[in-house]
């Protein structure tokens, strides 16, 4: 599923944190592709990915306006089923959160969630996720134990798991690899290049190495607005904006 | 010259500490021997008998009536408690003007002195709802009077479930009560259980708001509208009957071993909940 953005503001309060993304010809997110926010902190990347699951309802006071269409639909729309939302577009945190219980049951929460009970049919669906996932050696052992005795790395891509048993179209990665170490980072990047081939991807980096390894195109964020967005190889070869230039070369931010 | 003045105002305030720390301690320790030097010795085996009888004023009855009083209390204070509280934390808008009513509300009751509480169960559940001095309308008043402090622990207790647990579950397409029941609640259940045996400690404690409510009847309760005498009462009782002073301090260790075995106990789930941490 591509996901198109069209004129797209976002108030805090009276806080404007995003201004008028996809104003002109709108921004398109390709289906099957990774597509990688960067920016300084503070310039709206969480928010701007958090607005194609719609978590923004969760914060009182905030207010969006535009069109967002997932396909075909723009999710903002009264009759938007937000459960069925979310299963398509699942998301991956910045700290891994897993839930405190078994690492089966973490990934049988979703399915759990839209009624799946038999028991075959999760034991396949947790198996299918944590093979996806690269995890399913490691684990296969010990399912029934605590989630939270995994290693740091192993707990994200759990999550990333227990996000594709939901069997979503696009997954929203929010700094993913922030909180891991560089051998875990690694696995999940490698990771990531495998999950493009099935699902459409948008991961929020920090790290513009991660954006030119892992990205095939990427929005450069300042202040709330999108600088410039293009192919990956062009943002950080030969961009258009002085202040991409700027950021791309590290020159500030 | 400063540097002088300085290590003196401290060595002073060390020394004050210090010496109000051990006067603390001297009185409790006062108290607590004054207590078991006068009552082990009448601790006798008849005291634990199943019947009270003016010749032996045995305890029994009165263990049994505050196993009875905790547990009807509980029953009724926790789940409301509990129910009121996730109302409180996970449904309602920040700022919103019921809620802080509430709030206040839960605040201000728990100040209010106990003996005030046993006037208001006497007037509403003895002689409004006809329920005179029994079990019953000792539950119901003493369910009031601890309503605030289950509120309060178990609204704390959600409070400090990370938001991770929230955002992962609603992200995964589950709807509030799911998340609620499923991620949050589970986690809180240590601080919970905190709060419940701070409740449980009122209870036991509890003499005022009791003898205007349950009354003093010595015996085992048959049912719900009989009057009972907990532990706290029986004591409050002996003591003033003048009789059976040394009954009343025997009452008094029991009491103290009961209210020990709480407190230890609710230290001990505390320190389980604060090494667990929860949620990412
Ligand atoms: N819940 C919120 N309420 C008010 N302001 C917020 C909230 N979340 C984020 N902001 C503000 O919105 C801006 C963008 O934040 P964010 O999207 O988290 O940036 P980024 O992910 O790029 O670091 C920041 O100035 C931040 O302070
Ligand atoms: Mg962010």
């Amino acid at each position: 599923m591509s996901i198109s953005i069209k004129n797209c503001d976002l108030f805090y309060g009276d806080f404007h944190a995003l201004k008028g993304i996809g104003r002109d010809e709108g921004m398109e997110i390709s289906e099957n592709k990774v597509t990688a926010f960067i920016g300084p902190s503070g310039c709206g990347k969480s928010t701007f990915i958090r607005v194609f699951n719609r978590m923004n309802d969760l914060i009182q006071n905030c207010k969006i306006t535009g069109e967002i269409t997932i396909d075909g639909q723009n999710i903002y729309e009264k009759s938007t089923d937000i459960t069925q939302l979310r299963k398509n577009v699942g998301m991956v945190f910045q700290k891994p959160n897993p839930f405190p219980m078994s690492i089966y049951d973490n990934i049988a929460f979703a399915p759990r969630t839209y009624g799946i009970k038999k028991r075959a049919q999760l034991d396949e669906i947790v198996e299918r996720s944590l093979r996806q996932a690269a995890l399913w050696d490691e684990v296969s052992d010990r399912l029934k134990k605590s989630a939270l005795g995994l290693s740091g790395g192993q707990q994200q891509r759990l999550c990333i798991a227990r996000t594709l048993a939901a069997e979503p179209k696009i997954i929203l990665m929010d700094e993913p690899t922030s909180a891991l170490d560089p051998i875990s980072t690694g696995t999940i990047e490698d990771l990531i290049r495998e999950l493009k081939k099935t699902y459409t991807i948008v991961i929020v980096t920090h790290n513009m190495q991660q954006a030119t390894r892992i990205s095939d195109k990427t929005a450069f964020f300042l202040m709330g607005e999108v600088i410039e967005y293009d192919k990956t190889r062009q943002i950080f070869s030969n961009p258009k904006d002085k202040r991409t230039e700027n950021y791309v070369t590290g020159r500030f931010g | 010259m400063a540097k002088i003045m300085r290590k003196i105002t401290d060595g002073i305030l060390f020394a004050a500490t210090w010496f109000f720390a051990a006067i603390t301690l001297l009185v409790l320790l006062f108290i607590i021997a004054h207590i078991v030097i006068n009552g082990v010795p009448y601790l006798e085996p008849r005291l634990f008998e199943f019947t009270f009888t003016s010749e032996n004023v045995s305890m029994m009855p009165a263990i049994i009536s505050t196993v009875f009083m905790v547990f009807l209390t509980l029953i009724i204070a926790v789940p409301l408690g509990i129910f009121t509280s996730i109302y409180l934390v996970e449904y309602v808008k920040k700022g919103n003007k019921f809620v802080m009513l509430i709030r206040s509300a839960a605040e201000m009751l728990a100040g209010i002195p106990s003996v005030v509480y046993g006037l208001f169960g006497m007037l509403m559940f003895g002689q409004f709802f006809g329920l005179g001095w029994s079990l019953a309308a000792g539950v119901l008043t003493l369910s009031i009077m601890i309503l605030p402090v289950v509120i309060r622990t178990t609204e704390e207790a959600l409070k400090s479930v990370g938001d991770g647990y929230r955002e992962g579950g609603y992200a995964l397409g589950s709807g509030k009560l799911r998340v609620v029941f499923r991620l949050v609640l589970p986690s809180a259940v240590p601080g919970i259980m905190a709060g419940v045996i701070l409740a449980m400690g009122r209870i036991v404690g509890e003499s005022a708001a009791l003898i205007f409510t349950a009354g003093t009847v010595p015996q085992i309760p048959q049912t719900l509208g009989a009057s009972a005498r907990t532990l706290s009462v029986h004591m409050w009782a002996l003591s003033g009957e003048g009789h059976h002073v040394g009954e009343a301090y025997a009452t008094a260790v029991i009491l103290l071993l009961i209210v020990l075995v709480i407190n230890t106990a609710a230290a001990v789930i505390a320190k389980i909940f604060t090494a667990k941490g929860s949620g990412a």
